[in-house]
């Protein structure tokens, strides 16, 4: 799992690449990406702080 | 039954103050007795003067649009009541009744006024006692607000879990949009629910391991 990023929403401001303390996201050409060998602890901070909700990381629920 | 000067000496308000000066400001102050079930004021009715109670106790109340009380203190001797809207000049925004046969000491705003200006020790200890009691009242409102939005994020969960439909996945802030509330909030939630053993967060799952916890949060026991 991943958070999902919307590249159309991004406007790369980078401030999600600087809050992933696990160093999962990189800006490529102004749009944010997912490191794909990182394995995202679903913090949430990016979606946190992005303002343009280009980058969300959504919970499944269920019972146990 | 306490006397008038052993309340005011005892007041954090007029702390600071020698003998003489307790009692002058005694001797502004008036005593006055009320019956089981009496009314001392009325919500909404201009205020006139903040109380001590010498003996009895004197419930402080709300009354909702459906005639329904709310019970917001119950004050007992050597405490006092109906002091900020005396300072400010405002209306009463409570009720006070007696529950039981009662002797306030009041002293009226008009006479307050005197004795902060004339003892700006008083003034001084006014204003830590309300900064106190901010305090309080900022703590209340987070407690409130937060164990609202628990309940919510609770109902929540229940609903997207029990919905069962494939697919369905909620970002915090799509939960905070639910609750009406900030995303922080929901964050916190989560967080206070994990703590206290409702539900497990593990990466991007909420699994649910204590259904009746959240029930009980949603409609929490009048």
């Amino acid at each position: 799992m991943k958070p999902k990023i919307d590249i159309y929403k991004c406007d790369g401001c980078g401030l999600c690449v600087a809050v992933c303390w696990q160093h999962g996201l990189v800006m490529i050409d102004g749009v944010v990406n997912f490191v794909e060998t990182v394995e995202c602890d679903w913090c949430g901070q990016c979606e946190a702080v992005c303002i343009h909700e280009a980058i969300t990381c959504p919970f499944e629920i269920a019972f146990d | 039954m306490v006397c008038k000067l052993d309340i005011l000496k005892a007041s954090p308000y007029f702390k600071g103050l020698n003998p003489e000066e307790l009692e002058a400001v005694s001797g502004l102050a008036f005593e006055k007795k009320y019956e089981r079930g009496e009314m001392l004021f009325l919500e909404g009715e201009k205020a006139d003067a903040m109380y001590f109670v010498l003996s009895g106790a004197v419930k402080i109340f709300k009354t909702s649009a459906d005639g329904k009380e709310q019970i917001l203190a119950i004050i007992r001797p050597m405490e006092a009541f109906n002091e900020v809207p005396i300072l400010n000049g405002g209306i009463n925004p409570t009720s006070a009744q007696a529950m039981s046969t009662l002797v306030v000491c009041g002293m009226t705003g008009a006479d307050m006024q005197l004795i902060m200006r004339d003892y700006c020790q008083v003034a001084m200890n006014i204003i830590q006692v309300m900064a106190k009691r901010l305090r309080q009242m900022i703590s209340l409102v987070e407690d409130l607000s937060f164990r609202q939005v628990i309940g919510r994020v609770a109902k929540i969960l229940l609903e997207y879990a029990a919905d069962g439909a494939a697919g369905a996945r909620l970002t915090q802030r799509d939960m905070a949009a639910m609750a009406g509330t900030a995303r922080e909030v929901v964050s916190r939630s989560l967080k206070a629910l994990e703590d206290e053993g409702a539900i497990n967060i593990d990466r991007h799952r909420i699994v649910i391991k204590d259904r009746q916890a959240l029930e009980e949060m949603v409609t929490p026991a009048v």
